[in-house]
């Protein structure tokens, strides 16, 4: 991937990317759907996801985790230099609509909506069942070319387009 | 909620300690309380399957989301009569610093206490307690009315 202006990131990629995540791993986040700025994952349910053992209804907190981890999969890396692919969450806000049926899988489509050279807008919602009863949305910001120490330099980071 | 009611019945009801290991997602996180008196620090060691980025390391945005609000819902139940669950409405967290493979503290504190809406503040921090990864903030919803937020989220 050292391919700057190519694609280079296709869905085998973002596939490689969530296998190497182990919390998503760990919840069993599954990709549904992907391309470039867009992606849909599904969480199935499980017991150790359970927030309120007396109804079995999944924790705000599970919810929380695939919304981030759906939210930063659908930051577009087409057309970005490999070291501004790597993001960091500036934050997250999660309005919870309804609690999430039990035994039923969450579905969490996430778009990126805007991008600028150093920062991506993502909206997400994550819903339940054939009606895509709305569970909870959010809005998050990212800051692009995350893995440097220090701030990233204007000049690399104006490289990109 | 029945488990809570039955911890209180029992004289635990202030033992938070108890009341998590009855949260099967608070057991897949690890997460620990840690009480002083009145305070109460909450306590996420850090495992292998919390990492969300392994290049670097770093902890998982989503781990620290989930902690945070497991910290403010905590601190409510603490620091109220409620018999239920607090129900988050909304929360907003704003990453700070990226999370070393350590281990997470966490605390939070009440803002404002209403009748059926709580606003709790949260912060997570590491080795340095100045030195926040995190911080969030939340409404809950104390006394839910019906079975889901409908009508009380936007209300």
């Amino acid at each position: 991937m050292a391919d700057a202006g190519n694609s280079g990131w296709a869905e085998h990629s973002i596939h490689e990317h969530l296998s190497h995540i182990p919390h998503a791993r760990a919840l069993g986040v599954e990709l549904l759907e992907y391309r470039d700025g867009h992606c849909v994952v599904r969480l199935p349910y499980a017991d150790k996801l359970v927030g309120d053992p007396d109804t079995g209804v999944i924790h705000g907190g599970v919810i929380t985790a695939v919304l981030d981890n759906a939210s930063g999969m659908a930051v577009p890396r087409e057309g970005l230099l490999p070291e501004q692919r790597a993001i960091a969450t500036l934050d997250l806000r999660i309005d919870y609509m309804r609690p999430a049926e039990p035994h039923f899988d969450l579905i969490v489509t996430a778009d990126c909506y805007q991008i600028t050279r150093s920062v991506a807008f993502v909206r997400a919602r994550a819903t339940q069942g054939d009606n895509e009863q709305l569970i909870a949305s959010s809005v998050a910001t990212f800051m692009l070319g995350a893995n440097r120490a220090a701030p990233p330099g204007f000049s690399n980071l104006g490289a990109s387009k | 909620m029945k488990l809570l009611r039955e911890l209180r019945a029992v004289g635990k009801g202030q033992d938070m300690e108890a009341l998590l290991k009855c949260i099967p997602y608070a057991r897949f996180l690890g997460i620990q309380v840690d009480r002083k008196g009145n305070e109460l620090t909450m306590v996420l060691p850090f495992q292998e399957h919390l990492i969300g980025n392994v290049a670097l390391p770093a902890l998982h945005g989503g781990t620290i989301g989930a902690f945070l609000e497991f910290t403010a819902a905590i601190q409510l139940l603490f620091d109220t009569e409620s018999e239920r669950l607090p129900k988050t409405v909304d929360i907003s967290i704003d990453y700070l610093r990226s999370g070393r493979p350590v281990t997470t503290y966490g605390r939070a504190i009440i803002t404002k206490h209403g009748r059926r809406v709580a606003n709790v503040r949260a912060e997570a921090w590491q080795e340095d307690r100045t030195r926040l990864i995190a911080t969030a903030h939340g409404h809950f919803l104390l006394t839910p009315v019906g079975t889901d937020l409908e009508g009380d989220a936007n209300g």
